[in-house]
């Protein structure tokens, strides 16, 4: 039998896309589709996915859960642990259609919540700390349950299939959001489990992925010391966890962070003015067991906007471009003149220097 | 000119250098044992190692600017290359007197009885024309051929 | 007694037919094993004197002489062999405990060899380490908990610590129990290859205090040669409370072994025994080494990082644990095989536990508790070449020390007598005629081209498994496979069995 994300190690190979509205204006899930489908040769059909932001305002300061469930029980299991820690302000299944493309998957629901004031006080948590544990625990423990995403006012779709035929699936033409991003999977080898396809996610965050992390075993150990469990054991999980850790929990700029993820050279650092340097040092010095080491290139959405990012040496290509309010980023340039046939102003980001999009008076991710 | 200097504190008193110095004036530049084994009268060491343990130092002829032994020798064998600034003794013309050995201020000359009386001396492996076999052989670099 | 029941553990040959009576080998044996037989004009040896160094038969210009294993055979019996019956001869010769150099030599697993690395295949790419950096800087110290910044600005500040340009560091070996040409050549190779030597226990050489800068100076239980000027000198301080060949006992240097040098770097009268006790007599518990921790920080001003050495034992991961929560900014393990000047037979034989499974244990334990990310780990012994170094990293070591390595590269041939003072090759002795043989500038070039040469095949290794900085590879056990080792083995050291 194939081990399913979790039980073993799978890298892949992948697509990535990404757009936002730096005003916050809300446009419908057909430019992300039509983009990611372009780039059709870079999936193969074993996973495909999208984060969306901005997708539920009259639901904007509750937790959303997408869920997956593999059976009743599982559901049963999950709403009553909701139930018990949460208050949930509203429920249903994620509308879907029929689609050739997409074979028999989980259950799909959707819950908001807010978490019990009693129960924070209780733990002395913040609301998202409270969050982030509570889908740990229902991703270690409620065996056929699977949270696919918990943050506020956004949620992923993913299945297994081509990422044209998933967008399909949750009918995203009928959602409009100011950030999505998309990604189309190309695992070396996966039995079609629907909860490790992209984008990964923890609360507000989502990371769409492609490359393969050699230090992976350094940074999932580093994170664990922290209270994270790597239960799907894929890179995206690690890379999410690893902006959680630096932005929500140790709350560094997110220069920091990526100066953390994706590191200079010692021997630029030798180069830098003394503060900089003196900083730059601590960074690599401390955070160093994070260095992402090895190709790759993310997209990381939070409700503040989004980030791109290559490896320190640029092994995964990664394009960017504007037009007017809107900022793209893709793993290629057709990807985005698919959709924007006459960008501002287009470039490929060096290695390791991210691309950022702010949305207007937001200062960090 | 480059000359061979001892570094004592780095002398092991292995005498290797010896071995080589008779080796490098035998017929059999490159078979120390047959330098040794065949060749009757066995050439002397131009190199001596001067002990009195832990201190120890390979001395050999000094090639002294004003070299007091060309000066001293009664026939003219004892000469000063002008162009090498190397003092060699041309066997054939010694005649064994032992005037150079008195006059040597370093006591690096010896005496050569085993055939015609010759006095024998460093040549700095002048005939090899690379670095002094003793250099070359030492095996802690208690010796350096160089400018100083 | 009238009757030595010893054998010869040794035969000398030599080739009649090369042999040039040159006397070269009568010069170089220390334990006179050669002689000039006067009368018959030729060069003779005893057997029985011979330990093996391999000195004569490297002098040798004519490559005459060889050294082999003794022939005489003990009937056959897999219990009671040949060296097993020796030791009881020689302990019923003396009534002595029986003493030894040099590390652990029994057929124990070696588990470095029982861990194979990983390489990149299509899924992501090898680098070439020719073409591309590749970085081993590596850090020594302890780490606050996480950066704080102000306004974009760092006000965080580090604690001191070590920076090395590889994760390899030259281990603790004292003067005295080594010569100053070894010491020289250390301090120098460290010097030029970025990284640090450890002074050991037995202070340090006045003329080496130029070298401070990359020196580690070592405070152990006999406080031997330890003054302000010392803690100072050095870029770290690494308190001793164990080693690997010896752990539970204290050291012994003879009083021959001290001469004026030596008496006067230690800081004890020429002639003298020196003595370290087992323990630290301020040391009874963890508090106790709490305190001696921050005094020694106090005595140099918070500046240079403290560290502690101790010997794997049976419960070495609470023991580390317990030491980075006193205060510790290094932690050194020093594994069952760790080298030694002298030591009793049965405890470097016996007693510790192997570094490879020590230190994952310490590195596991560390984790779970949430403090690993805080402190240091060095890993020393048994280190014999860059994969076991590569390997030792991804078990989660900072760095590694070597010293049973470097004294190879210094030209030790391990004979096992570092104990007898009579090191052949210049490395285990205070002898004048002894030491002179360890030309430091040769010694020095010697071991900076060993560093070199790892730091290269280093950089192969990383760039093959795709990371092209070393702190990825740190604690990344995803490298390493097992293979031949129990599930009990390979759930210690936490890796997978090769073929998962
Ligand atoms: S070979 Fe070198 S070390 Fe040996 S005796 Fe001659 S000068 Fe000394
Ligand atoms: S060094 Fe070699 S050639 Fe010389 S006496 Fe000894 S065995 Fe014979
Ligand atoms: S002890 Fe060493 S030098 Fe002496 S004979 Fe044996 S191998 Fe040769
Ligand atoms: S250091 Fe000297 S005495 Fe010790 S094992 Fe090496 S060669 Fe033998």
């Amino acid at each position: 039998m194939l081990l399913r994300e979790g039980e073993i190690r799978i890298p892949s190979g992948c697509a990535i896309s990404g757009i936002m509205n730096k005003k916050g204006q809300v446009f419908s899930g057909e430019d992300i589709i039509k983009s990611i489908a372009l780039m059709h040769d870079r999936s193969n059909g074993l996973g495909g996915g999208f984060a969306a932001y901005g997708i539920y305002p009259e639901y904007a300061e509750h937790y959303a859960f997408h869920m997956f469930y593999d059976d009743v029980t599982a559901k049963e299991d999950v709403e009553h642990f909701f139930h018990l820690n949460f208050v949930v302000d509203g429920s249903d299944r994620v509308p879907t259609r029929k689609v050739k493309g997409i074979g028999s998957g989980p259950e799909v629901w959707r819950y908001f919540v807010k978490p019990k004031e009693e129960k924070l006080s209780e733990l002395e948590l913040s609301e998202d700390d409270f969050v982030a544990r509570l889908v740990f625990e229902i991703n270690d423990t409620i065996p056929g349950a699977f949270v696919v995403s918990s943050g506020k006012n956004m949620g992923a779709f993913k299945a297994v299939g081509y990422p044209e035929d998933v967008g399909e699936y949750y009918k995203l033409e009928e959602y409009k959001a100011y950030i999505w991003t998309a990604h189309g999977r190309f695992p070396t080898n996966t039995p079609g489990w629907w909860g490790g396809a992209h984008p990964f996610t923890l609360l507000d965050w989502s990371i769409v992925h492609n490359g393969e992390i050699s230090s992976y075993g350094a940074n999932k150990r580093y994170l664990e010391m922290f209270g994270y469990k790597l239960a799907l054991q894929t890179d995206t999980e690690a890379i999410t966890y690893c902006f959680d850790l630096l932005l929500r929990q140790h709350k560094v700029p997110l220069e920091v962070a990526v100066t953390a993820l994706a590191a200079p050279f010692w021997s630029d650092i030798a180069r830098m003015p003394e503060d900089q340097r003196e900083a730059v040092t601590a960074i690599r010095n401390l955070y160093g067991p994070l260095l992402l080491n090895g190709p790759f290139s993310i997209i990381l959405g939070s409700r503040k906007g989004m980030m791109a990012l290559n490896d320190r040496v640029k092994l995964r290509s990664l394009v960017a471009a504007t037009k007017g309010d809107f900022l793209y980023v893709s793993s290629e340039e057709s990807g985005i003149r698919e959709i924007c046939p006459d960008p501002d102003t287009v470039w490929a980001p060096k290695g390791g220097e991210p691309v950022i999009g702010l949305l207007e008076g937001e200062e960090t991710l | 000119m480059k000359r061979v200097y001892a570094k004592e504190e780095y002398c092991v008193g292995c005498r290797v250098c010896e071995v080589h110095c008779i080796v490098a004036h035998s017929d059999y530049k490159n078979d120390i044992v047959k330098a040794f084994k065949k060749q009757n009268p066995r050439p002397l060491p131009r190199i001596l190692v001067e002990e009195n343990r832990p201190i120890s130092f390979a001395l050999q002829c000094r090639h002294c600017e004003d070299a007091p032994c060309t000066k001293a020798c009664i026939t003219g064998a004892m000469q000063k290359d002008p162009e090498t600034g190397v003092v060699t003794n041309e066997e054939s013309r010694c005649v064994g007197c032992w005037t150079c050995i008195l006059a040597c201020p370093y006591g690096a000359i010896s005496r050569n009885e085993q055939g015609k009386k010759v006095a024998s001396k460093c040549d700095l492996c002048s005939d090899l024309g690379y670095t002094p076999a003793c250099v070359k052989n030492c095996p802690n670099n208690a010796l350096v051929f160089e400018e100083r | 007694m009238s009757l030595d029941l010893l054998t010869p553990e040794f035969l000398i040959e030599r080739d009649r037919n090369r042999c040039i009576d040159c006397q070269v080998c009568v010069r170089q044996c220390a334990n006179e094993a050669h002689s000039f037989d006067a009368e018959e004009e030729k060069v003779v040896s005893k057997d029985e004197k011979c330990v093996a160094c391999q000195r004569c038969v490297v002098m040798c210009p004519t490559h005459a002489l060889s050294i082999r294993r003794f022939p005489l055979e003990f009937r056959e019996n897999a219990l009671w062999t040949g060296r097993t019956i020796k030791d009881i001869y020689k302990q019923a010769a003396t009534g002595g405990i029986l003493s030894t150099g040099m590390g652990n030599d029994k057929p124990y697993p070696i588990y470095w060899d029982h861990m194979l690395l990983n390489a990149s295949q299509v899924t992501n790419p090898s680098i070439d380490p020719l073409r591309e950096p590749m970085e081993l800087k590596t850090f020594i110290g302890r780490k606050p908990e996480k950066l704080e910044f102000k306004e974009g600005k760092l006000i965080t500040k580090l604690p001191p610590r070590m920076e090395l340009d590889v994760p390899i560091l030259f281990s603790a070996m004292s003067f005295g129990s080594i010569s100053l040409n070894a010491h020289k050549s250390l301090a120098r190779a460290s010097q030029q290859e970025g990284t640090f030597w450890n002074t050991g226990e037995g202070g340090l050489h006045k003329d080496l205090y130029q070298y401070g800068g990359n020196t580690i100076v070592q405070v152990a239980s006999g406080r031997f040669g330890v003054d302000p000027e010392y803690l100072n000198a050095g870029a770290a301080i690494e308190i001793k409370i164990g080693q690997g060949a010896k752990p539970g006992i204290g050291g012994h240097l003879p009083g021959e072994k001290v001469n004026w040098e030596v008496s006067e770097t230690r800081m004890i009268p020429e002639g003298t025994d020196a003595i370290s006790p087992a323990p630290h007599h301020d040391i009874y518990s963890i508090e106790d080494l709490h305190q001696l921790i921050f005094s020694l920080k106090e005595a140099t001003n918070y500046k240079k990082p403290v560290g502690v050495k101790i010997a794997a034992v049976h419960n070495v991961a609470a023991i580390a644990s317990g030491i980075a929560r006193a205060g510790a900014d290094f932690i050194t393990i020093d594994g069952f095989r760790g080298g030694t000047g002298s030591a009793p037979l049965r405890t470097r034989d016996s007693v510790g536990i192997p570094i490879e499974l020590a230190l994952a244990a310490v590195d596991t334990r560390l984790r779970d508790e949430g403090i690993r990310g805080l402190v240091s780990i060095i890993s020393a012994s048994s280190i014999r070449n860059s994969s076991d170094v590569v390997k030792a990293i991804a078990l989660g070591a900072d760095a590694v020390y070597i010293g049973t390595a470097a004294l190879i590269s210094l030209g030790c041939h391990m004979c096992q007598k570092c104990n007898t003072g009579k090191c052949n090759w210049g490395i285990a002795t205070q002898d004048p005629n002894l030491t002179k043989r360890l030309n430091p500038e040769i010694g020095a070039e010697r071991a900076a081209n060993l560093i070199r040469a790892w730091k290269h095949e280093i950089k192969e290794m990383l760039g093959g498994m795709g990371i092209n900085a070393l702190e990825s590879l740190r604690g990344n056990r995803l490298m390493l496979r097992g293979v031949w080792l129990s599930d009990r083995d390979l759930n210690i050291l936490g890796i997978k069995a090769a073929g998962e």
